[in-house]
């Protein structure tokens, strides 16, 4: 920038050039403009077309109907509460503190994976369960897992593509099949990952159900060693069919009563299961399964003894993001996660937002 | 006349250029996170504990500049131009605190972890209530919004002022020596 010289202060004594001030200006505002121009094109407001939270959520909206106040997806749900015992063994996967010896209390809720909250209960719905890790100092650990062995899908744009093409149709309110097959077609992982989901009869009920991670989180230890890690809740309740234990197929909410009833009765079990990959292993596509002979460690006992409804309970209002994390777990470069993180945040913002409609389960069920 | 110009202090002149660095920074992080699934994880892990680092510079900033002071603005500025531009100068200032506080306050009332880096984490400063944190999310987006806005009137102002009138505003806060330092 030029200091004062005599050829300013002769140029400011002088009458102004008013061309010379008018380009000045003109200067001025295209600056001005473009650094605005830039600043929206940042916020993506010059890619109309780009799959962005906001968006991804809209597609959720479309394809199950607006139904305020509930998440976008997993939305029917029963809230429960409990502890995870640690026996130690995680400590030399990783340092986050819940693998320390000991007890912590735990906040969950199950779910049926669907973004519909009057979903009729069904055993080939997907069952979600979410559990919130709570340590002493204040960490979380908050983990969602589905009863699916492997993800169908690779990436949130193939997530995004089934739910659209699945959506139902304006016109006949039911799916497109040819749309569907599209996709099927285009996406051999999703056709795989179902029929290994169909392949497996599902159990009776939640307290039976085997819960899957599914996507690599990178575990560390206190020497600095990182291994990816994928886990799963293993049920201690015996593994029984849907049709050997003749569940009525008339009451729609027949899983949640199930479990409502297993856990007034008594505590129910699940062993968490930390699976270790080797070097080669696929860890950022959650449709990769891993050889069945990698190394698990069974970290800790799950134990759920309470259950409440969601309007008696604020683990409604818990957004389970797979990103809250304690130190010692942090995320693979799986695509999935990063997406999952910035959707269920728009999901939690719009939901918050609504007034919040009675949900399928009620206090009353819980007082059965 | 310009050569008479004083500028401010060099610690006031510090922490603006260094508040200006790190707020140019945030807008863009904070724009760009929320409509990018791949870099969300990534650039909202750097939005939060810079937020609240700038908030610890900003409240030492307006210390500083309330302890140094700062020379008169040039007299060929009319009171009303002074009044806006004092105004101006609060107005940011009071962005500057609420963004990073409402941030703070959306997640306290979220029941979310403030999460810094590792193990470091805020305490909640609001009582849990998804309303609330839904009310501040969005508050938090208009009030960045303005910043950026404010920011750009600032720096239009600030051009017009450097290239057309030549008063030699821009000498107040340059982060180069040319004129004499305002005694406090």
């Amino acid at each position: 920038m030029a200091s004062d010289s005599m050829v300013e202060r002769e140029n400011r004594s002088a009458s102004p050039a008013q061309g010379g001030t008018l380009a000045r200006a003109a200067g001025i505002g295209v600056l001005l403009l473009g650094v605005m121009g830039a600043f929206f094109y940042l916020g993506g407001w010059f890619s109309p077309h780009e799959l962005t939270q906001a968006r991804f959520v809209d597609g959720f909206e479309k394809a199950n109907g607006l139904h305020p106040g509930f998440r976008r997806n997993h939305a029917k749900g029963v809230c429960v509460t409990g502890f995870f015992e640690s026996n130690g063994k995680g400590t030399r996967i990783s340092k986050a503190a819940l693998f320390l010896p000991g007890r912590i209390p735990v906040i969950g809720r199950f779910s049926l994976g669907t973004g519909d909250p009057n979903q009729a209960d069904g055993p080939f719905v997907a069952r979600g369960l979410g559990i919130d890790y709570q340590m002493a100092d204040g960490e979380e650990w908050r983990t969602t897992m589905i009863n699916l062995p492997v993800f169908p899908f690779k990436d949130p744009h193939a997530f995004y593509d089934n739910m659209m093409a699945s959506a139902p149709d304006p016109v006949t309110h039911q799916p497109d099949p040819a749309k569907q097959a599209a996709f099927m077609a285009s996406h051999p992982e999703a056709l795989h990952a179902i029929e290994v989901f169909k392949s497996h009869e599902p159990s009776s009920g939640f307290d039976n159900t085997t819960f899957y991670g599914l996507t690599a989180f990178i575990f560390t230890n206190d020497q600095g060693n990182a291994t990816p890690v994928r886990w799963i809740l293993v049920p201690e309740q015996p593994y029984v069919t849907t049709s050997a234990a003749g569940t009525p197929a008339a009451d729609k909410n027949y899983l949640f009563q199930g479990v409502i009833a297993g856990i007034l009765q008594h505590p129910l079990k699940w062993h968490l299961i930390l699976t270790l990959a080797q070097p080669g292993d696929t860890i950022d596509n959650s449709t990769a399964q891993w050889p069945a002979d990698r190394e698990q460690v069974d970290v800790g006992t799950l134990t759920l003894n309470g259950v409440e409804a969601e309007a008696d309970s604020d683990t409604r209002v818990v957004n389970f993001d797979p990103l809250v994390l304690p130190a010692g777990i942090s995320p693979s470069h799986d695509p999935l996660l990063s997406a999952r993180s910035g959707v269920y945040s728009e999901s939690f913002t719009r939901r918050a937002g609504e007034k919040a409609t009675p949900s399928a389960i009620t206090p009353a069920d819980i007082r059965k | 006349m310009t050569s008479e110009q004083k500028a401010f202090s060099g610690s006031v002149r510090f922490f603006h250029w260094l508040a200006a660095a790190i707020v140019l920074t945030m807008l863009c992080i904070g724009v760009s996170m929320i409509a990018s699934l791949a870099d969300y994880h990534l650039l909202i892990s750097i939005h939060r504990p810079l937020g609240i680092l700038l908030l610890i510079i900003v409240a030492v900033r307006l210390v500083n500049r309330l302890l140094r002071g700062g020379p008169e603005l040039p007299i060929t500025m009319s009171p009303q131009e002074k009044f806006m531009a004092r105004a101006s100068e609060v107005l940011l200032y009071v962005l500057l605190f609420a963004i990073p506080l409402v941030g703070w306050g959306m997640l306290s009332a979220a029941r979310f972890p403030i999460t810094m880096f590792g193990s470091v984490h805020l305490f909640p400063i609001l009582p849990h209530s998804p309303m609330l944190y839904a009310i501040l999310r969005k508050t938090h987006t208009y009030l960045a919004y303005l910043l950026f806005f404010a920011f750009i009137a600032h720096f239009g102002a600030v051009l017009f002022h450097s290239v057309i009138l030549r008063d030699g505003l821009f000498k107040r806060m340059a982060p180069w020596r040319t004129s004499p330092r305002a005694n406090s």
